[in-house]
């Protein structure tokens, strides 16, 4: 194996082991909240490590270039979409776990109103 | 090992099928199937190297805006607006 497949492997390993982490935080954190930041995060930063690791197996051509390019792309979108869910269940009227110490967004609420 | 990879990815899908499952309110699910989403751009990422066709990687790419696109017409139905709004 060439020293760039190597590389690439271990890259989109430790992009995999992030993936494994966010879906066990998916499943077993109590409420949507923290279901959302716990999976949005490392799953985010996960598929980011594959892309990256396809980019170094690849190098400046065809599918690398391609790769390279998503990454950002995935940066940006994945975050926005986290945050529309989160206001929307806010909004929805989901309530917060029972053991939450603090809701900035209610007390950001009532200063406006 | 590119192929245990794509195995460790299918078992994710199938932790956020089992969420989207059980998922008490409408938001756990939407939550669920927003990642899986982006576990099938990694999935169909790692394809690119199983097969060694190059233009898989195209896939991946439109299915990241399809996923965006679609995590934010669910969020704007959940906050009780019109999708025009």
């Amino acid at each position: 194996m060439a020293l760039n497949e190597v590389a690439g492997t271990v890259i989109i390993g430790i992009g995999v082991l992030f993936d494994v982490f966010g879906c066990i935080g998916l499943l077993r954190l109590p409420d949507v909240y923290n279901r959302l930041q716990a999976g949005t995060k490392c799953v985010t930063f996960g598929t980011c490590g594959i892309l990256l690791g396809i980019f170094m197996m690849y190098g400046f051509s065809g599918a690398g270039l391609k790769a390279l390019a998503g990454i950002p792309f995935l940066l940006v979108a994945s975050p926005a979409a986290a945050h529309a869910i989160g206001r929307g269940a806010y909004r929805f009227g989901v309530k917060l776990w029972k053991k939450s110490v603090i809701d900035l967004y209610q007390k950001d609420q009532d200063k406006t109103d | 090992m590119i192929g245990v990879y794509l195995i460790i990815l299918a078992v994710c899908c199938l932790f956020c099928l089992l969420r989207g499952w059980l998922g008490p309110t409408i938001a756990d699910r939407m939550v669920a199937i927003d990642l899986m989403g982006i576990l099938a751009v990694g999935m169909t990422a790692l394809l690119v190297v199983i097969t060694g066709r190059e233009f898989v990687i195209d896939i991946a790419l439109s299915w990241i805006f399809l996923s965006f696109i679609g995590t934010l017409a669910l969020a704007k139905y959940l906050s009780h607006k019109t999708l025009d709004e």
